[in-house]
């Protein structure tokens, strides 16, 4: 009686582990691949030579002055390791949080001492995955006059390009506005096609 | 018969005394288990006593004084249930020794040899028992179940079987038993009591309220099992709590662990010991509550069925109509008026003493305002009932009045060479197709007409009705009569359905088909006949006036033979299962301000913080913690009023029971330990506990 | 609270209860074996099946021979995704040559994935083959689904039969719920994902340049010039990971990760799927005990308290962290920013999103997360954790909750019932001491689980030493890793460092306890309700289909939930928020 069900079910197992693990993958794989190559394979961002320079959704670490910097990344042994994606996990009474904030905070002001407005949450806390390729307008429009000054570029042409690349929510609805690290900091590299 | 109400006060002194001796022989742990609730308040209460002991020489967790005010409550705690279910127990006791002396009304002669005109000596029914004599002439009710052994009569057993007609009993062969509670209208009976009365019945009671002997209704072991769950997961909170605070003491590297004493209150307060103390109190006041009406349950489980039942089957006779039928008009036939017959008709009644006679003579007075005259004062010779004519009335001089059925008045009027007049006939048939009864008179070999006799709807029971319909209960009248009748005073009853021209085989298929659609079905009875129904019924109420077979099939006695009882017998019932929910809402609801109290206590000094959840401003932890204790076992004495007199029931549809049931008891249950709590804090901090 | 918020809120549920009606009408004729539209395509495939395997499709089981087959079924599925593990170096399909698993993690995440819970001890990038991806994890994100589906139809047929022996058909049950529900869902789905950029390959992961080459100075101890950026065959994999209420992310980050969830649309199309099949079975029971009111009460009891709890969470959150405030941070809303407590959190998503899906995952029992719940504020995180507490009846697991929740009905029903002096009855089944005994089970069940594992994981060395951060909010994680795997969630306070030998087995047993010890009873009701009479509904019943019904469900659910666990709460986040909000 109990032993009845053996014969099915391993019989069963076999069929949806055929079905669900090996054909329904592939065909959403050939799918996948024939209509949506592009996204299929990682959205990456291909410049005139043909090569990749980024995934348009996976963020990259910046550090220097003269790019637009990220979002914090507590990937390891990295930030931005998109071979591990990991948050920070720290909760937020750790005293570890907060020092890792000032240190964010004392990089940030380092790095632009004239700049003394309040800094956006986003540009001092980790992300999520921790190669969040996106931070808030508010965090842009921040970093926009120390770019401009290691860049020797004019503020509004900085401004601009942020507006440019600033994308609103979905619908006016859904998600957040948000700016592509990436591809903003390309553009200044005149890298983007 | 006149039904003898037991009632008393909810508590005198003796019963209270008597219970609070029994408080403490319920401390053995052998009682104790049966309760599994309580028994946890037990172990903790010795678990406590034990840590205060040993605290006393060896410093303890806590200090003296705490533990020893949390020892003392607890074991108040334990002691109140008991209380609770000795008074209960008490009662219902007390209440059954009343029922088993109280007196019936029936007075029997027990004759001393079996002689028709031996000497006998009167007895009440209770004192006869199985193999006594007794002598039954016209106008006595049997005083119990025997058989005939001599003699011949006619019996109205309308009251039990619905039967309009009266029937005849006689010795020998199949009319041979007759049924307590009936009576003899003509002749006489020489009867051998084949039963005693319901004694057996009363034992049975009295073991059921005698926590010895006493056995879990299923709802009971139902509502014991969450009981069991509830207090398993606060055992497993407050147990876990130990380690927690370790931990947390680890952590925030401030305070001291949680002491065990804490946590023993903790539970205690926290698993539902308001219900779980009064759980079996409330049982042994719903059967204490049937006693109150007369009724005896043989098992709880039958009160706990009445809550459930879904469909009444009532007897016609008795129970919705008044059982003797009553003249409601004169139909006089030829050229004879109105008036004549009734005159005639007054006069062929003038002896009857019947019901049935009553009303023909009010009704001539209603009608023509005939007075009524002296049998004695006309020269009239009375002409009683019997079987053997079926007629009655009188001789005046030359006159022979007789009225008597259709049948019966043809014989009679074709004896003296008369021609019985068919228009008499159609006119009978008539009144029989209303439902009604046709009574001929005739005067001589002339038949003037046709009284008509009518069931009288009690009043009030259409509302009763109405109340029932709005519990969901349906009505199913069950009668002899044909099924134009039936319909008639089904409608004027407002009886949601019939069973017409029942037969006792029908009336079990009735059941059975009831039954198979889901339906919980109750019904009264009396008669042998009706001990296959009564058992196939899931609540069966039988008459103490009825035969034993009956009450040995149902599930309840009646000792009023009252059938309408069966309305008040559904709400003991109910009132029994809403108890219990109501105290089982409360008691969870307790718990919420219960948490308020100790939880911020418990954890003062390790959490400083968790202050901010002390919103009833208790005075010190200690104080929060002994006020939680102390409410918790004051409420069980508070609540035993509650328990034994149950929550008031009011007929109304299940929803809005519900949403006043959980207002007052859910929402109180929230609210009172807040009052509660806080009033004891202020209390303790006043005597600078 | 923005207005925005709001207004994404409100289309979230309208979206959902808009689609749940359809869907969970369209899933009650799937279990009532009433011809489809997808008949005629899948038809062949079903009969093709029971032949292969050798079942007879007509057979009624009672509820032993159900349970028994249920339970051989995840026994040999949960060995295949263990054997797959340990030996998947020398399976195919491994590009990244990653090694075999630990036998600890590998028995983990076998049970983790039979029992639907999708508890990720591991790291999905750097763990798993792309062949145990698909041919462990991707199957038992289908059958595990579709088996608590197959015991919330057996235990409603309970309710529809009257006299019966026995509770339905496993084998039928679980192949038309992955055939006809499961699978067609899951297919449309995911090409809707790969469409947003989730990706779906089978090429190694890419190496790229990284446009800045040179860092400045001291943020990366080693100069890194290349990224490495992990892909695989995942939306295939999530789409049934949302739908199927699992929730093991194909990458570590789970949908946090850009590739599992790169944008508003993809975010809200998986939260949709989150609740999506819970919410309308609701609708499937309604249908199949033949009143849609019986359905509606609970989706509505159920609908209310997420509603209530989100607003929580997401209130808490917005707030923000009042130990940054001090420190110059601007946290406040503003049409730049999203603001609130960022710190773990992706700036797609932001506040609000981040709040419905953690609100979502742990009612849902679902487990999968776009922001890192241990970052949340004390409150925030509270509330997937109570969720989950409450015994995952809130939507809760695909047929899981449903099932759960009916036996909490039958609690409610049980006192309600006594409180207008009736034996309880719920749907016409009168709720005798058997019931009772097995709701008990049911209920004691979890709250053994999570508290005795949380009581020994804080006294050992073994499961102190796993925790991240310090003070009550280490409580809090363990609590949630014990709460998330006995109420088969999956979701975690990740800071934890749960992927060792201790947490690997104290939680493979939650995870197990947690799910056949709750399957079971309810089957074991499924089978006595079904032997039961059907008691006619009349003016006296209880009415189970009402709001005041809906809000008795709730108090139930509250008040256990509430009295079971507030202790533990009191010393986990409700202490941390009253410290961090004082000392502030």
């Amino acid at each position: 009686m109990v032993f009845n069900p053996i014969k099915p079910a391993l019989l069963m197992l076999m069929y949806f582990s055929a079905l669900t693990g090996i054909i329904y993958p592939l065909i959403v794989t050939f799918s996948a691949q024939a209509f949506l190559p592009r996204q299929a394979n990682g959205s990456l961002i291909i410049d005139d030579n043909n090569q990749a320079l980024g995934s348009e959704l996976i963020g990259q670490a910046f550090s220097r002055p003269e790019y637009f910097w990220g979002r914090p990344s507590a990937t390891s042994p990295h930030p931005y390791n998109a071979g591990a994606s990991s948050g920070a996990n720290q909760g937020p009474a750790n005293p570890a949080l907060l020092e890792a904030v000032q240190t964010r905070i004392k990089a940030l002001r380092n790095a632009d001492p004239k700049n003394t407005k309040p800094i956006p949450v986003d540009l001092v806390t980790a992300s999520a995955s921790g190669l969040d390729p996106d931070i808030s307008p508010a965090a842009a429009v921040f970093q926009i006059e120390r770019i401009a000054a290691a860049r020797h570029l004019p503020v509004p042409k900085v401004q601009e390009l942020v507006k440019r690349y600033t994308e609103p929510r979905l619908w006016r609805i859904l998600g957040e506005p948000r700016v592509n690290v990436l591809k903003l900091n390309l553009a200044l590299d005149q890298r983007l096609k | 018969m006149t039904p003898t109400q037991h009632k008393q006060p909810l508590f005198s002194w003796q019963i209270l005394l008597a219970a609070l001796g029994d408080t403490f022989l319920k401390l053995a742990p052998r009682q104790q288990w049966k309760n599994p609730v309580m028994f946890v308040v037990y172990t903790g209460s010795l678990l406590t006593t034990g840590l205060w002991l040993w605290g006393l020489f060896n410093g303890g967790d806590d200090s003296a004084s705490f533990m020893l005010g949390v020892t003392f409550w607890l074991w108040f705690t334990v002691l109140f249930a008991n209380f609770a279910e000795s008074v209960a127990e008490g009662r219902s006791k007390a209440q059954a020794a009343a029922l088993r002396s109280a007196k019936r009304d029936i007075v029997a002669k027990k004759l001393d040899e079996p002689r028709y005109n031996a000497p006998y000596v009167k007895v009440t029914s209770p004192a006869l028992r199985k193999g006594d004599l007794v002598l039954i002439e016209a106008g006595d009710f049997v005083p119990a179940d025997g058989e005939v052994i001599e003699g011949v009569a006619s019996v109205d057993e309308s009251a039990i079987t619905g039967e309009s007609a009266p029937v005849i009993r006689e010795s020998g062969g199949d009319f041979s038993s007759v049924t307590g509670g009936t009576r003899v209208l003509s002749d006489w009976l020489m009867v051998r009591v084949t039963a005693n009365p319901g004694e057996a019945f009363l034992d049975r009671m009295i073991a059921m309220v005698e926590s010895a002997t006493r056995q879990k209704t299923p709802n009971e072991i139902a509502l014991t099992i969450l009981l069991v769950a509830l207090t398993l997961i606060f055992l497993l909170t407050t147990v876990t709590l130990l380690p927690f605070s370790i931990y947390s003491v680890e952590t925030a590297k401030s305070g001291t662990p949680v002491s065990i004493t804490v946590l023993v209150a903790l539970l205690v307060c926290l698993i539902p010991t308001t219900i779980g103390g009064l759980l079996s109190a409330i049982g042994v006041a719903g059967i204490g509550r049937m006693m109150q009406k007369n009724v005896i349950a043989t098992s709880g489980r039958a009160i706990e069925a009445a809550g459930d039942v879904d469909v009444l089957l009532l007897d016609k006779t008795g129970t919705i109509t008044l059982g003797n039928r009553q003249a409601s008009a004169f139909l006089p036939i030829g050229e004879i008026t109105e008036k004549e017959l009734a005159d005639t008709a007054q006069l062929a009644t003038l002896a009857d003493e019947t019901p049935e006679g009553r009303s023909i003579i009010i009704l001539a007075k209603q009608k023509f305002n005939i007075r009524e005259r002296k049998i004695h004062e006309l020269g009239a010779t009375f002409i009683a009932f019997s079987a053997q004519t079926r007629m009655s009335g009188v001789n005046i001089g030359e006159r022979q009045i007789r009225k008597g059925a259709a049948d019966a008045i043809r014989r009679f009027v074709e004896a003296q060479h008369a021609k019985f007049p068919p228009e008499a006939m159609r006119l009978a048939d008539i009144v029989a197709r209303h439902g009604s009864t046709p009574l001929l008179v005739a005067d001589g070999g002339r038949v003037l007409g046709v009284i008509e006799l009518k069931d009288t709807v009690k009043g009030g029971i259409k509302e009763r009705f109405g109340e029932l319909r709005r519990m969901g209960i349906k009505t199913i009248m069950i009668t002899g009569d044909n099924r134009l009748t039936a319909a008639a005073i089904a409608a004027e009853a407002g009886v949601d359905d019939f069973l017409a021209e029942a037969t006792p085989e029908a009336k079990l298929k009735l059941i059975r088909e009831q039954q198979a659609e889901g339906r919980l079905v109750a019904m009264t009875g009396d008669g042998t006949n009706d001990a296959p129904a009564l058992a196939q019924a899931d609540v069966a109420v039988a008459m103490n006036s009825g035969t034993q077979a009956a009450k040995e099939a149902g599930n309840m006695v009646d000792l009023d033979s009252n059938p309408t009882k069966l309305i008040e017998i559904v709400e003991t019932g109910k009132q029994m299962l809403m108890t219990r929910g109501a105290l089982t809402t409360f008691s969870l609801a307790n718990d919420l301000a219960k948490y308020f109290a100790i939880v911020p206590a418990a954890f003062a000094s390790t959490y400083p913080a968790l202050g901010a959840l002390n919103i009833m401003r208790l005075d010190s932890p200690s104080s929060a913690i002994l006020s939680a204790v102390i409410f918790n076992a004051l409420i069980i004495v508070a609540l035993i009023p509650l328990a034994l007199k149950g929550v008031k029931y009011r007929p109304q549809n299940a929803e809005a029971l519900l949403r006043n049931n959980l207002l007052i008891y859910g929402g109180g249950g929230v609210i009172v330990p807040f009052v509660g709590i806080k009033l004891i804090d202020l209390g303790l901090t006043a005597l600078s506990f | 609270m923005t207005e925005n918020g709001l207004l994404q809120i409100t289309l979230y549920l309208a979206a959902l209860l808009l689609l749940a009606k359809p869907l969970g009408l369209y899933m009650a004729k799937v279990y009532e074996n009433r011809p489809l539209f997808l008949t005629r395509l899948l038809g062949p495939l079903e009969a093709g099946l029971y032949r292969f395997s050798g079942v007879d499709p007509e057979q009624d089981m009672r509820w032993q021979d159900y349970a028994a087959a249920l339970l051989w079924f995840n026994l040999f599925s949960g060995l295949a995704v263990f054997f797959l593990q340990i030996l998947q170096a020398w399976l195919p399909l491994n590009p990244q040559h990653l090694a075999n698993v630990s036998f600890d993690s590998a028995f983990n995440t076998a049970v983790s994935f039979a029992t639907n819970t999708n508890w990720q001890g591991y790291s999905g990038e750097t763990t798993m083959s792309y062949l145990t991806q698909m041919l462990g994890l991707g199957v038992q994100n289908f059958v595990s689904a579709a088996t608590g589906m197959a015991v919330l139809i057996a235990l409603v047929r309970g309710f529809q039969r009257t006299h019966a022996a026995g509770i339905g058909n496993f084998w039928t049950d679980l192949t038309r719920g992955v055939l006809y529900i499961l699978l067609p869902l899951s297919f449309v789905f995911a090409l809707v994902l790969v469409g947003q950029g989730v990706v779906q390959t089978f090429k190694p992961y890419q190496s790229i340049p990284l446009v800045e080459q040179v860092s400045s100075a001291a943020t990366a101890p080693a100069e890194q010039t290349t990224q490495t950026i992990a892909i695989g065959p995942a939306a295939s994999q999530i789409a049934i990971k949302q739908l199927g209420t699992n929730g093991g992310g194909f990458f570590n980050a789970n949908s946090a990760h850009p590739f599992e969830n790169p944008t508003p649309l993809s975010n809200f199309l998986e939260m949709l799927a989150i609740l999506l099949i819970p919410a309308a079975l609701c609708h499937t029971f309604g249908a199949m005990v033949g009143n849609p009111r019986q359905g509606w009460a609970i989706l509505a009891a159920m609908t209310m308290v997420f509603v209530s709890l989100l607003f929580v969470t997401w209130g808490s959150e917005q707030s923000g962290n009042p130990a940054l405030a001090s420190l110059g941070v601007e946290q406040s809303v503003s049409v730049n920013q999203a603001g609130g407590n960022m710190e773990g959190k992706e700036t797609r998503f932001g506040i609000v999103n981040s709040a419905i899906w953690a609100t979502a995952t742990g009612a849902a029992s679902n487990g999968s997360v776009n922001s890192m719940h241990d970052s949340y504020t004390p409150l925030g995180g509270m509330i997937p954790m109570w969720l989950i507490q409450l015994g995952e009846v809130i939507f809760g697991g695909v047929g899981s909750g449903l099932y759960g929740m009916l036996v909490f009905a039958l609690v409610a029903v049980f006192v309600a019932g006594l409180m207008i002096g009736r034996t309880p009855e719920y749907l016409g089944k009168k709720i005798e001491a058997f019931e009772m005994k097995m709701a008990s089970i049911i209920i004691l069940i979890p709250a053994f689980l999570i508290l005795g594992g949380t009581a020994l994981a804080v006294i050992v060395d073994a499961g102190k030493s796993a925790i991240a951060n310090p003070g009550a909010h280490g409580f809090s994680e363990i609590l949630y890793a014990f709460s998330s795997a006995a109420g088969n969630n999956g979701s975690a306070f990740a800071g934890l460092g749960a992927n060792t030998p201790f947490y690997n087995t104290a939680l493979g047993i939650s995870m197990l306890a947690g799910r056949y010890g709750i399957i079971i009873p309810v089957l074991a009701i499924a089978g006595s309700l079904a032997a039961k009479k059907t008691v006619p509904t009349t003016i006296g019943t209880l009415p189970t289909d009402t709001p005041l019904f809906a809000m008795l469900l709730i108090g139930t659910v509250l008040l256990v939930g509430a009295l079971t666990f507030v202790p533990a709460l009191a010393l986990g986040p409700v202490i941390e928020h009253l410290i961090m909000n004082g000392t502030h």
